[in-house]
């Protein structure tokens, strides 16, 4: 174990956004949670007893007949805002003070740094740039990956859980979100800080990098195992298997997705054009990670082969 | 009586009256000064107050509303606010925080700019005098760029809150999505700042960014379908980003004008609708009452 490597990539300045990541993460997911499972409660205690749900004030803060139910914005919020101003102010004084922003040699265009990374929070692109070829990495996922999170307003049907924390009124919203973002997003960022060392290898947190190491990785295309050879060939199969993959995905969010009677609901209200498009986002965000799955067990680099792409 | 002896005379009955009137002014000048140390230990009847704050500053509910309300940089606020929303717990305060990081870079920023010139030969040095012979140089260096890692961060765990929260939900749906144009702009704002040092950190960072845009489907050279449509290094997107095939000075130049100028005048303007929005679609979307499954109207919603 190189505890000396591990240290040197954890405490590199511009590092210590992904470090603070990695604790402001988890708390604010317990943070939020913990607050859903208290509604939950509520919820559940509120469906159970009819009576109740007319009368009581259904939130978990506390709340008595006579309280106001709106408070002065002065001096109530902007106390709070100047408190905040005054915290946020003090912690980028201490972080300013106590680490300095990097400055390499100048630049150099003939000297190639090894590894050349993209600023932290572009390197969920890069460490895509692994299972996908350049355009689809950098600029066909990111384009759909900002349309599809403007998209979500549209896309869910569900009205429930319109302003306060809940996991049972929206499980399939929050398990899609928090995969998308917690799994795939913050989990490749962390890897290409943490993990990804000279030459895009694959470094475990503690071993050394080593610039002279060098990975045979055999990969093969999918039509190779099946000795298809002739470019057309190629083609035509590829698009079977990807239309094949598409029908697979398409059945098992289906048969998620219509796995609970209120979510049979919440399909009902849904028109075709919005549960189409819903389908084709969820399936694409999964060919990440099956990506990442056949790359990694079978060593396969690309599904489909024409002459124009390859995916 | 002669002319000059009624003079004299009045003359003299002159002194006394005018000792008297000094004497009288005297006493009226006094009052007032008293009344104006009155007035001073109550500055907010003074004129000058009220021109400026126009509304009495006492802790009447009618003057806590008018404070907020008709105050140009506080209106932006209602006069008053759901109870449990100025709890911490409920939006983190991620959104108001990812503001004043934007306020703090604007700031920071526009001060580095005063030590900056984007060009391959001054770049690089600019940042060493800051560092090393501009007083507090370092220091500011140090918090634009860290402010501008958390504001990052910020904005992510906003998204995360409003996504947890269920906000984007009606009839919030379309400030949702000028949050995700503003987080795109968040990250494009960093991403061009990190080439100005012109160090071999951005260099690279930027070399391996703009690579990627080679491989843009019909616009790239080396995308799909690019070089049918007669794209080369020379005239593809790349080069309209780049201002050239290499990161060169264009490409400082550029990045320059990207950060300083148009992005933040692009996001303040996105901010401004973020912000209105927030008003207008009735303020902060809770802690509002539970919703249960039976009370769910059908009707389809698209
Ligand atoms: C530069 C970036 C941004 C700034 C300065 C900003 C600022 C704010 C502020 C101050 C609020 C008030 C409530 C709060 O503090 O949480 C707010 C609310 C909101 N923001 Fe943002 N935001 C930004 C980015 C985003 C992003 C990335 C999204 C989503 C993708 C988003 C979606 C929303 C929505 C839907 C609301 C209303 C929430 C509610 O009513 O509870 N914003 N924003």
């Amino acid at each position: 174990m190189d505890w000396a490597q591990l240290w040197e990539i954890a405490s590199e300045p511009d590092n210590v956004p992904i470090v603070a990541l990695l604790f402001l993460v988890p708390f604010y997911t317990f943070y939020a949670f913990r607050q859903a499972f208290a509604n939950d409660r509520l919820i559940g205690q509120l469906e159970a007893n009819p009576a109740m749900a007319k009368t009581h004030h259904r939130k978990v803060q506390p709340w008595k007949p006579g309280w106001d139910r709106e408070i002065h914005v002065w001096p109530f919020l902007l106390r709070m805002e100047f408190l905040a101003a005054i915290i946020v102010t003090l912690i980028l004084m201490i972080w300013s003070i106590t680490l300095n922003a990097p400055l390499e040699e100048p630049s150099n265009p003939t000297l190639t740094m090894n590894p050349a990374k993209a600023p932290w929070y572009f390197l969920g692109l890069q460490e895509m740039l692994v299972y996908f070829d350049p355009w689809m990495a950098g600029v066909v996922l990111p384009t759909l990956i900002l349309v599809g999170l403007m998209a979500i307003p549209y896309l869910d049907a569900n009205p429930l859980g319109n302003g306060y924390y809940t996991f049972k009124q929206r499980k399939f919203a929050i398990m899609a979100f928090v995969f998308g973002f917690l799994v795939l997003w913050l989990s490749m960022v962390i890897i290409g800080t943490f993990i990804r060392g000279p030459g895009w290898m694959w470094f475990w947190p503690g071993q050394t990098w080593d610039h002279n190491r060098l990975i045979f990785e055999a990969n093969r295309d999918l039509p190779d195992i099946f000795h298809i050879t002739s470019a057309p060939g190629k083609g035509i199969f590829g698009a079977i298997v990807v239309g094949l993959y598409t029908i697979l995905m398409a059945t098992f969010f289906h048969k998620l997705f219509t796995l609970t009677p209120f979510n049979r609901r919440i399909y009902k209200r849904m028109s075709l054009i919005q549960y189409v498009t819903l389908q084709l986002f969820l399936i694409i965000m999964m060919t990440l990670p099956v990506k990442i799955l056949i790359r990694q067990l079978f060593r396969i680099k690309y599904v489909w082969i024409t002459p124009w792409f390859n995916i | 009586m002669p002319e000059d002896l009624k003079d004299q005379n009045s003359g003299k009955k002159g002194l006394t009256a005018l000792l008297e009137e000094v004497r009288e002014e005297v006493k009226v000048l006094k009052e007032k000064a008293a009344e104006d140390v009155k007035t001073l230990k109550d500055p907010e009847k003074t004129q000058l107050y009220k021109s400026i704050f126009r509304v009495k500053h006492d802790d009447k509910p009618r003057s806590r509303a008018l404070g907020v309300l008709s105050n140009v940089f506080l209106h932006l606020h209602p006069a008053k606010i759901n109870r449990d929303a100025v709890a911490y717990n409920y939006t983190w305060g991620m959104g108001g925080i990812t503001f004043y990081l934007f306020i703090v870079l604007t700031f920071t920023g526009a001060l580095l700019m005063f030590y900056y010139h984007p060009s391959k030969v001054q770049a690089f040095r600019d940042i060493l005098y800051l560092e090393h012979d501009v007083p507090f140089g370092k220091l500011l260096r140090n918090m634009h760029r860290w402010a501008a890692h958390l504001m990052i961060i910020t904005v992510w765990l906003h998204m995360f809150r409003v996504f947890l929260t269920g906000s984007y939900k009606k009839p919030r749906e379309f400030n949702w999505a000028v949050g995700v144009i503003l987080m795109l702009l968040t990250m494009l704002l960093s991403f061009t700042g990190y080439l100005l040092p012109d160090d071999q950190l951005g260099f690279w960072a930027v070399t391996v960014g703009t690579n990627m845009a080679r491989a843009t489907p019909l616009l790239g050279h080396e995308g799909p379908f690019g070089a049918q449509l007669g794209m080369t290094p020379y005239n593809d997107v790349r080069f309209g980003l780049l201002g050239g095939s290499i990161v060169d000075s264009n490409a400082l130049l550029r990045s320059y004008i990207w950060h300083c100028i148009a992005i933040p005048l692009i996001a303040a303007t996105f901010m401004a609708v973020h912000f209105w929005r927030v008003r207008k679609d009735g303020g902060i979307s809770g802690p509002s009452p539970v919703m249960l499954e039976s009370e769910i109207k059908e009707e389809r919603k698209f």
